[in-house]
């Protein structure tokens, strides 16, 4: 059963990776009840930016600062032209609008940057830390520690401070906030560059792991997905009790069951999950108007 | 019969096309994978407009289907027809079962098991390789015969395509008119204003998410016998949600909404063929383009545009008497 | 608003109406060879220095004067390793483009999915995918320039006997060179005495390999088989080292291209693969038959687009084993050409030298394939 110590360990790692993701949709959806389907491309965005800028010379922490800051550009730009002129469309309606955004994101990715896999050095090396019978890399501490901060971070931010209740305000009841003078498209444009920064934080501390390339924001921005659902939507702690979830049921079913069918063995968890808990695990139960 | 003038324009230019186009690759080969986009997407927007449950696995019936033709006709040796016939039953006993604890889920949370349901089974296509072939698919399927006649010619397929995609075009313009329709409409107003007023609001959401399953799944053999292949990434949860947008791009709720939304993606690759590198930028541009600007739709907007051209030629005419 | 409305109406209309309205290509004396190769999408790593080979000696044969005064004309799609679009794209290359030639697909599904078509059609294919089954059992216009599955995981295997290693673990991915390659070593390790003793499997955009080598160093595996390309195998053997295993690795010949080693760093060293001499060139003897032509792409490919791999490789065979059929046919016209591909003889391409039959549409042998493992980054000629 030492085995297990490593599945565990690796299942946090993975989990971690994909809690970062689940947070930044958590944002969005508070703010607008949007799920924003092209917040896997602000991860690759933020990493494919810093991976150039660190070739182009610059020294690698202004490389991944500068590659936060664009992809906040990239944020606040798509809520500013895409999301902002729809603003009397239906949910449906703009979900299918930041799936448009993510497919232009992506066409304009492989212009840019080509179709060529890149990685980034890790922060502090590569030398496997052990523990007991399990090894982790630093950069996977790096991951998990970045994580807890961002989920301190926007926890705080959005219990204690003004600007964060607003934009909970924004997503109870938009007319009602309006109402008592907060301004609601400015909420929505923080969120937006809030989540931006989010995904280019993870995929930062993400690239040295798992190499990133023009479409690699699908599957994570997918997987991130499942783990805000699984969580929760809207939850920020249930973004990460999701991911973290996900990521070890990935693991213990590939370690105990079936490697081939990990994937289908997890979702089929999330499904159940779902069955009993409708709104995710730290979900707040729908009630809705008549 | 006012009501089906547009279906009947558009029932009769289908089946002029290959008349007045012969022997052109886009009728045939276009043509059919846009008949089949439209039944899928008209299949969807039973589930999705008019009952309002969205659903992000459809193509996994699609798949389901596929895949009981191809695999019951090439590894056992069974007729084309029974194969169907077992796809159907297999599809029919699923949905009903997965439907009523799925339905229950609302929102976000249904989009997510539906998306569950539609990527477990395009992994059992990937993973049970001996059965379905792997990613590398099988074929070899043999020619499907209607009442004798072998479909073996591109331009035969057409005719089938076109016809069933005609058909399924009628039945949903003729389901919204009716008594369900009415009853997927409360539902999809207000489920609880809907119960109290008597209707069976699990019973409607199960029938109508049965009822498309099945339809995607006898498009779905149809698609094997026709492309005498099948590989798990016709059935990816990438295609789901070219369907879920191919019924928003086009309207939400109207049939007709999601044949326009369904021909423009079946098109639009085609046509962007030309832009290579750019292709993949410009069509997600388009997409958002369409959608700010057209939120109802495309089918809507076209109506809306149709109309007022009406009126003002109306209003001149009234002008002119006056 | 309004006037925006209208503007959106009126381009779609216009899009429709460029669809219809497509003009019939120009007529004159030329070879059209058309191309379906996954160029963007999970396979790029193979399709994108294929296309980029294909163009770059096409442009060169047009520049001077094409092949027996016939101009090359060239039509390429992208088919993102979808074998939908493959089909499409085959459809389109013959129905519309009239094509003469097709080189493609980059993957065994895409061709797979287009032998039928090409068959009744009529129309040559030179496929650039691995999978045995292209060829096997020989298809009459079907034809195809990589090493097959099967010869990789033979090579490996032979490789393995040599070192006395019995028991293997296999590691593979869900695309279908991984399974297919998977399912030819299950086939033939008995034959070299070898037992599989583990069975993984991962995700090609999986980011963590760990919980399956864990499984695998849990068993009595002394060596590890990843057959797969792209990103994954290089994630798999940083893994592997992570994990601490020591034990030799092989990797398929998916990974026959400069980006594994830098992705995997410090991790690929010691990792063998079979592969075609393409990427040892400068360390055949100066005798070798290959040697020559080797240098000769390396050098051109890599002036113009960077580190070589065997991928372009084998466009560059299949574009030359075209080039070459078409001249001795004297003609434009796909049976004639068909029949020149049959009777190559004797061309020495990337792969290998290609010796082909009615019977065997590769028409390379075991040897062709070199056994290479990588020291200090570097590819080394083992044998």
């Amino acid at each position: 059963m030492d085995q297990l110590l490593q599945f565990l360990i690796s299942g946090l790692t993975v989990g971690s990776i994909y809690a970062l993701v689940a947070l930044g949709f958590s944002i969005i959806y508070n703010a607008s009840d949007v799920v924003n389907f092209a917040q896997g491309e602000f991860v690759m965005i933020g990493a494919m930016s810093a991976i150039f800028l660190l070739k182009g010379g610059l020294p690698y922490p202004l490389a991944a600062l500068c590659g936060i800051s664009i992809t906040v550009l990239v944020g606040l730009a798509l809520d500013k032209l895409a999301i902002e002129p729809a603003k009397n469309a239906t949910v449906v309606t703009t979900i299918i609008i930041t799936i448009g955004a993510s497919i232009f994101l992506r066409g304009v990715a492989l212009l840019i940057w080509g179709k060529e896999i890149y990685g980034l050095p890790p922060f502090t090396g590569d030398k496997p830390i052990t523990i007991g019978t399990a090894t982790i890399l630093p950069q996977n501490i790096w991951v998990m520690v970045g994580t807890a901060a961002a989920v301190l971070a926007v926890k705080y931010f959005f219990d204690k401070t003004i600007m964060g209740k607003a934009i909970m305000a924004c997503s109870f009841n938009k007319k009602a906030a309006f109402l008592v003078g907060i301004n609601v498209k400015q909420m929505l444009l923080i969120s937006y560059g809030l989540s931006a920064a989010l995904g280019a934080s993870a995929g930062i501390l993400i690239a040295p792991i798992t190499f990133m390339s023009y479409g690699s924001g699908v599957m994570l921005g997918l997987k991130g997905f499942c783990a805000a659902i699984l969580g929760g939507m809207g939850s920020s702690m249930g973004a990460v009790v999701g991911g973290l979830l996900l990521g070890l049921i990935e693991t213990v079913g590939a370690g105990f069951i079936s490697s081939g069918y990990k994937d289908a063995i997890a979702f089929f968890v999330i499904m159940l999950v779902l069955f009993i808990r409708p709104s995710g695990i730290l979900g707040k139960a729908e009630s809705d108007r008549v | 019969m006012k009501r089906l003038a547009g279906y009947y324009c558009f029932a009769i230019a289908t089946l002029m096309l290959p008349l007045l186009f012969p022997d052109s690759y886009y009728v045939t080969v276009v043509g059919v994978t846009v008949c089949t986009n439209i039944v899928l997407a008209v299949s969807l927007n039973l589930l999705m407009g008019y009952a309002g449950q969205i659903s992000l696995g459809h193509a996994a019936f699609f798949g389901l289907g596929a895949y009981s033709s191809a695999v019951l006709t090439i590894k056992y040796g069974m007729n084309p027809w029974l194969a169907m016939t077992a796809g159907v039953i297999a599809v029919t006993v699923l949905s009903y079962v997965l439907s009523r604890p799925i339905l229950r889920l609302k929102g976000h949370y249904l989009a997510m098991a539906t998306l569950g349901l539609g990527i477990i089974v395009h992994i059992f296509f990937v993973q049970a390789d001996q059965f379905t072939g792997g990613p590398d698919g099988i074929s070899g399927l043999p020619v499907l015969s209607i009442l004798g006649y072998p479909i073996d010619s591109d331009l035969k397929w057409y005719w089938t395509f076109a016809i069933f995609m005609l058909a399924s075009v009628l039945f949903s313009l003729n389901i919204a008119h009716s008594r369900s329709g009415r009853a997927l409409a409360a539902v999809h107003g207000s489920e609880i204003a809907a119960q109290m007023l008597g209707v069976d609001t699990a019973r409607v959401k199960s029938y109508v998410f049965v009822f498309s399953a099945v339809l995607a799944c006898i498009t779905g053999s149809l698609f094997a016998h026709q492309q005498d292949f099948v590989s798990p990434e016709s059935f990816s949860f990438f295609f789901s949600i070219e369907l879920v947008t191919m019924v928003v791009l086009g309207g939400l709720g109207s049939t007709f909404g999601a044949v326009i939304g369904a021909i423009l993606l079946s098109l639009l690759p085609e046509v962007l063929l030309v832009f290579e590198d750019f292709e993949v930028m410009i069509f997600g541009a388009i997409l958002m383009v369409i959608m700010i600007f057209l939120p109802q739709g495309l089918f809507v907007a076209m109506e809306q545009t149709f109309f007022r051209l009406l009126r003002r030629k109306n209003q001149r005419a009234a002008d002119v008497t006056s | 608003m309004k006037g925006l409305k209208k503007l959106v109406l009126a381009a779609l209309c216009l899009c429709m109406g460029m669809v219809f309205g497509q003009g019939q290509a120009m007529a004159g004396k030329t070879v059209k060879i058309g191309s379906f190769l996954a160029v963007t999408g999970p396979a790029s790593f193979l399709g994108d220095p294929e296309l980029k080979t294909l163009q770059m000696y096409i442009d060169e044969i047009n520049a001077k004067g094409g092949i027996d005064g016939m101009k090359i004309e060239f039509v390429h799609y992208d088919t993102k390793a979808k074998a939908k679009d493959a089909k499409n794209f085959v459809n389109r290359l013959i129905k519309k483009d009239k094509v003469n030639l097709i080189i493609g697909g980059t993957t065994s599904g895409n061709t797979l999915a287009v032998i039928d078509i090409v068959q009744k059609a009529k129309v040559p294919l030179i496929s650039l995918a691995g999978s045995v089954r292209i060829i096997e059992p020989v298809k009459k216009w079907v034809f195809k320039t990589p090493h097959t599955d099967r010869m990789a995981a033979e090579k490996i295997f032979m490789d393995m006997k040599k070192r006395g290693i019995t028991k293997v673990a296999l590691i593979t991915g869900n695309g279908g060179f991984d399974k297919s390659g998977r399912a030819q070593c299950l086939a033939l390790a008995p034959k070299y005495g070898i037992k599989i003793v583990a069975d993984e499997q991962y995700g090609n955009s999986d980011t963590d390999m760990t919980t399956q080598l864990t499984k695998i160093r849990a068993t009595k595996a002394e060596a590890i088989l990843n057959f797969g390309f792209g990103k994954a195998p290089a994630i798999v053997v940083k893994n592997a080292k992570q994990l601490g295993i020591k034990l030799p690795i092989y990797e398929s010949h998916g990974v026959a291209s400069k980006k594994f080693i830098e992705l995997a760093g410090d991790a690929a060293n010691g990792v063998r693969l079979p592969a075609a001499a393409l990427l040892v060139a400068d360390q055949l003897p100066a005798n070798d038959p290959q040697k020559k032509v080797l240098l000769a792409y390396k050098k051109k490919y890599e002036a113009k687009y960077g580190p070589v791999s065997t991928f372009g490789g084998h466009a560059y065979d299949a574009l030359f084993i075209a080039v070459g059929a078409i001249e001795r046919a004297k003609s434009n016209n796909p049976a004639k050409i068909r029949d020149e591909i049959e009777k190559t003889h004797g061309f020495v391409g990337t792969g290998g030298v290609f010796n082909m039959s009615p019977k065997d549409h590769l028409g390379l042998g075991l040897d062709a394939f070199k056994m290479i493992e990588i020291e200090n980054g570097n590819w080394k000629l083992l044998y």
